[in-house]
């Protein structure tokens, strides 16, 4: 193959990724969606859990977006430096992006600022937005795709504390954001908390801990008890599925951290809805892939 | 339990037993209506193409698609948030005569004196649930404002038993989320105060 047909393929494939995203649930998401229904014991709750599974199943048999909102596209790219296409690849993507919101459809959700009008392509300046990482003596490339719907989109924020308020502030940041906006956001949520040293080291943080699985811990002993302590008392509030009450609140909270300034602690948090539509896909050298999020699928 | 479907027309005693909390599913004839239609009518005095008297909107951008000749199928509708057509929905009830507003999340204070006075109701479709809500649609019959684009057009659904619907909103102006919203505030404050005490890792 030369690189004009590798570049197609590759295009082909990852439009139908996008697709598969929109119509089918990554496996934790899914497995945590089942034990929060099976733990429920309001009636509102339990009768929205059942309207939730029906509509995964139709979207899968009919292969059509699961929710309207199909979102922003953004990807999270680990890409090997020797990785043939790695200068093609913000423009494959791109390319992708336009493709998949013809043939699935998707929704055109992309409106340039200032200028104020629809593209009508779901592609515009800056969006799909890709964040890059490169890594050494590698030949591969990892790719986070993610959805980000306005609903859920909408509770992001970020903001720097300063270090007398402690972790305590970082608590309180969350929880506030919870019972505000959270709600609204298409709840039981995954929440990603980013802990850093500015509002932008800490923003992406807190989308990178939403690509993160479900159930998985940081690393950090204090982190993964703070991750436990914040799911147990969100849960607590029990704003349960469409913030209309239930046992519990959230399918998990994750948090990514890097260091920081002496004088100050950067905190964000984003949340992603029960709709958290992300995929993870891997493509070697020759474009052969594997998708460690939605087991048995071929594209 | 029995399931409880109101078919538009809607009268004003179809709604007086209902209360927030409830479920219900709509037959009949359902709009999508969203920020700029509502701004139309309410600030820039536009009319509204279609008589609403007596029949359902949905706060709602669906996935459309287009099959010529002026014949669409609805591929994926679910609600957007209800609370960004709060500043106009009171207005919004009063001129049009409409009785169910369909969306997502909690409306505020405007709303609830809406649906009291003209005896109307808020109502949750559960979002996310766009393919399930889609195959709820029997038809377009029409298509009004397509110079808003896709998500704001006003399409008008024949739809069957759509739903489920939880009502949020009431026709004596009892809101669900803003009961809600005092517990979960409450619980919240409690968390706080034993999460803090947990944390304290600058020491
Ligand atoms: S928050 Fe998620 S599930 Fe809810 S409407 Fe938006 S994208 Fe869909």
């Amino acid at each position: 193959m030369d690189k004009k047909q590798q570049k197609e393929k590759m295009t082909g494939l990852m439009s139908k990724f996008v697709s598969l995203v929109s119509y089918k649930l990554p496996d934790d998401v899914e497995k945590k969606l089942k034990e929060l229904s099976e733990e429920e014991d309001n009636h509102l709750a339990k009768i929205i859990y059942k309207t939730m599974f029906e509509n995964q199943q139709l979207a899968f048999e009919l292969k059509r977006p699961s929710c309207q909102d199909t979102g922003v596209l953004q990807f999270f790219v680990k890409c090997g430096e020797n990785f043939p296409l790695i200068g093609q690849l913000d423009n494959i993507l791109r390319e992708s992006v336009f493709k998949s919101t013809k043939e699935t459809p998707l929704r055109h959700n992309s409106v340039e600022t200032f200028d104020e009008y629809n593209t009508g392509k779901n592609i515009g300046n800056g969006t799909p937005s890709i964040f890059w990482e490169i890594e050494e003596d590698s030949d591969k490339v990892e790719i986070y795709t993610y959805m980000a719907g306005g609903g859920c989109t909408l509770p992001g924020v970020a903001t720097v504390l300063m270090p007398g308020e402690g972790y305590e502030g970082v608590v309180k940041f969350v929880l506030d954001r919870m019972t505000s906006y959270g709600l609204n956001a298409c709840p039981p949520l995954l929440v990603g908390v980013g802990v850093g040293t500015s509002v932008e080291t800490a923003a992406l943080n807190s989308k990178l801990a939403l690509m993160r699985p479900v159930g998985s811990r940081n690393e950090n002993e204090n982190a993964a008890k703070m991750e436990q302590l914040l799911e147990d008392g969100i849960n607590a509030i029990g704003l349960g599925p469409q913030g209309l009450k239930g046992s519990k609140s959230v399918m998990g909270v994750n948090v990514v951290n890097t260091a920081r300034h002496p004088s100050t602690i950067g905190v964000a948090v984003n949340t992603g809805c029960w709709s958290h539509r992300r995929g993870k896909i891997t493509f070697d050298r020759d474009l052969n892939y594997v998708i460690d999020t939605h087991e048995g699928v071929t594209l | 339990m029995s399931k409880k479907v109101l078919t538009t027309p809607i009268k004003d005693e179809d709604l007086k037993d209902i209360r927030i909390g409830d479920i219900i599913y709509l037959t009949g004839t359902l709009v999508t209506c969203r920020d700029v239609a509502h701004r139309r009518l309410i600030e820039e005095k536009i009319p509204l193409p279609i008589d609403l008297k007596g029949k359902a909107i949905f706060h709602a951008g669906p996935i459309v698609r287009d099959l010529g000749n002026e014949q669409y199928e609805i591929v994926s509708i679910g609600p957007t948030t209800s609370m960004r057509m709060e500043k106009f929905e009171k207005e919004f009830i009063e001129e049009t005569g409409v009785k169910l507003i369909v969306g997502k999340g909690g409306m505020g204070k405007n709303t609830e004196e809406g649906c009291k006075t003209h005896k109307a109701l808020h109502l949750v479709f559960p979002a996310g649930n766009a393919v399930y809500g889609a195959t709820k649609v029997e038809e377009i019959k029409e298509v009004h404002w397509k110079d808003l684009g896709m998500p704001e057009s006003l399409w008008v659904c024949e739809v069957k038993e759509f739903g489920p619907l939880i009502v949020s909103i009431d026709t004596e102006g009892n809101n669900i989320f803003e009961e809600n919203k005092i517990e979960f505030n409450k619980r919240k404050e409690e968390q706080y105060e034993y999460i803090s005490q947990q944390v304290r890792f600058i020491k």
